[in-house]
């Protein structure tokens, strides 16, 4: 399937229903395709191969998705906050392109031998313009390339992921169910558009029939007023996203009475601050959802039964559920493997692989990993008895200490059960004797000595794991979609404890 | 429907609007019928004459979901129409999908 025919199915069977924007004076599902025909005529005699966008959240967003995939060109959003040199950097290798650019943008890249520059409201203009030409939004290879995502590259060089229209558009329609949404529901979109949970909410609120309100980026107080005023009902966000949220309602106790859901993911969520956002917002569903770039987003959730059944359960496997990612998705398979590739047993750590029609595993220019299907995402985590899945963190990241592998992850959710923690992040760093050893950072909000937080990991795990220093910080080097630069604090914690 | 096809591929009625992609090929060959008369693929001319048999006009709702638990044939109805699916004379029943909590 493809990407143009979403929006068709949208157009046809939801014509008159908003899709974008307030419910009144948004744009209706019928004229969002309008739109994106219109865009898609314009980009087929665009210059360039791709269609690249460096902007702000904006209808030009979705419009740009759609009409994209209608010209049947790749889609390639850039992270918009990179430096002028990384970003020029990644724009030279989108060429030959078409770059739709926000403000202040054309003035950053200069000039870029095969790329040419469309404002976003020129953009908006052509979607707008009822004389433009439209392309046909039915055609399309299911094969092509719908987005190139950049990795963020927190441990090297980015990557270009390839997603397949065959790959978004299984995701959607496994996951989604066709019109399934209310015609009151309305998700609020803060996610950059270079994330894939960005592309994921395009696809899968318009198969949906959900209507979106956009933030142009995220901000605490802006994305609470914008729920309240929009009678939002469904949001996603990444676990920094949420704590701030709570801030700004707990500090104005009126709450948010219109929201129904909050999906979480892009990181591990500290388990005191879905706690916290269980107490602050009784009457909401949690959805916890684990995926990858290169899994076109989710697949794995833990719902709203399941976060209940986690809090109100004695038994210690249904309680630890809540720091689960809960069940893959019924369209998908995953496995737990060890470093030869072969299956573990149920309860032990390994890599966690995934099979499944939304899985690309696939790198412009580097190809795709042919294992019979199976990608392997060099993430650490178990299946528990139930089948409960829980991710432990990246397997690069994992630590060596004299011969014994410790996750990170591990170590951090324990320092942050502490009440005086508010964020905690460990490493490991050179040791002359052992390899490695494990150093942690936290963020504090209360008196707490290093020895009272080494006695607190003691008590809980083994002493190889308890960390031999830790470093008060007033924060801790995140980048802007909440996810922890370990290459950055390793190299700084490197500085201050080396020996 | 041969077994050759590929996921992807779009079939429509020849004697209603209704139009289906194809989500899972089937693993031997069927013969995939709407309103009662078997589909072509869509752009192909349709036979003149055929009009909708009334054993057949159920209607096929868009969006929905479709799965022969014989051959694994999966379908996707991508526009609505008068006339119902079938395989030979069989009715080809929805796919029952538990709805998953919303992740985006």
């Amino acid at each position: 399937m493809h990407l143009g025919m979403l929006l068709e199915m949208a157009a046809d069977g939801l014509a008159d229903r908003v899709a974008l924007g307030p419910r009144v004076g948004g744009l209706s599902f019928a004229e969002l395709a309008h739109q994106a025909r219109r865009v898609g005529a314009a980009l087929q005699t665009l210059p360039g191969d791709r269609v690249g966008l460096i902007d702000l959240n904006s209808p030009a967003v979705p419009l740009t998705l759609f009409g994209s995939a209608i010209a049947g060109k790749p889609f390639v959003p850039i992270n918009y906050r990179l430096a002028d040199e990384q970003l020029r950097a990644i724009v030279t290798r989108t060429a030959p392109a078409t770059v739709v650019v926000g403000a202040g943008v054309a003035e950053r890249l200069g000039d870029i031998d095969g790329i040419h520059l469309v404002t976003r409201d020129e953009l908006l203009a052509i979607a707008a313009d009822t004389e433009a030409k439209e392309a046909d939004g039915w055609g399309g290879d299911p094969e092509d390339i719908a987005v190139l995502l950049f990795t963020s590259g927190t441990t090297g060089e980015p990557k270009a992921a390839v997603l397949r229209h065959r790959n978004l558009t299984e995701y959607v329609i496994s996951t989604v169910e066709f019109a399934g949404s209310a015609e009151d529901e309305v998700a609020i979109v803060s996610v950059p558009p270079y994330h894939i949970a960005g592309v994921s909410a395009s696809c899968s609120s318009t198969y949906s029939g959900r209507r979106v309100v956009q933030l142009e980026s995220f901000e605490p107080r802006a994305w609470v007023d914008l729920v309240r005023a929009e009678s939002v009902t469904h949001a996603m966000v990444v676990p920094t996203m949420l704590g701030r949220i709570l801030d700004v309602i707990e500090a104005d106790g009126q709450g948010l009475p219109s929201l129904r859901s909050i999906s979480y993911g892009g990181g591990p969520m500290p388990l005191p601050v879905i706690e916290r956002a269980v107490t602050a917002l009784p009457h909401v569903g949690f959805v916890n959802a684990y995926g990858l770039t290169e899994t076109s987003s989710t697949i794995a959730v833990l719902g709203p039964d399941d976060h209940q059944a986690a809090i109100g359960s004695d038994d210690p496997e249904v309680r630890a559920r809540l720091g689960s990612v809960g069940k893959p998705l019924p369209s998908l398979e995953v496995t737990i493997r060890d470093p030869g590739g072969q299956e573990v047993p149920t309860g032990e750590h390994g890599e966690i692989w995934v099979r499944g029609g939304q899985v690309s595993g696939e790198y412009l220019g580097i190809g795709r990993i042919e294992n019979d299907g199976w990608f392997p995402t060099r993430d650490e985590g178990h299946l528990d008895s139930g089948g409960y899945l829980y991710v432990h963190g990246r397997l690069d990241d994992v630590i060596v200490r004299g011969g014994e592998n410790m996750s990170p992850g591990e170590i951090e959710a324990v320092l942050i059960t502490h009440p005086a923690v508010e964020e905690a992040a460990v490493v490991g760093i050179p040791h002359r004797d052992w390899g490695e050893q494990v150093v942690a950072a936290v963020v504090t909000s209360g008196e707490v000595t290093e020895d009272e937080l080494r006695g607190h990991v003691r008590a809980q795990l083994r002493s190889s794991r308890t960390p031999e220093h830790i470093q008060f910080r007033s924060e801790l080097p995140f980048n802007e979609n909440g996810k922890l630069l370990r290459r950055v604090l390793r190299t700084e914690l490197e500085q201050a404890f080396s020996s | 429907m041969s077994t050759l096809v590929k996921p992807g591929t779009r079939y429509k009625s020849t004697v209603c609007d209704t139009e289906v992609i194809v989500v899972k090929p089937p693993a031997a060959a069927v013969d995939l019928r709407c309103g009662g008369h078997p589909v072509i693929e869509v752009g192909a001319e349709a036979p003149a004459g055929l009009t909708l048999d009334p054993a057949f006009s159920a209607g096929t709702p868009l969006g929905k979901r479709f799965a022969d638990p014989e051959s694994g044939l999966e379908l996707l109805c991508t526009k609505a129409g008068a006339g119902s699916l079938s395989i030979g004379d069989v009715p080809l029943p929805l796919k029952d999908a538990k709805p998953l909590p919303s992740s985006d």
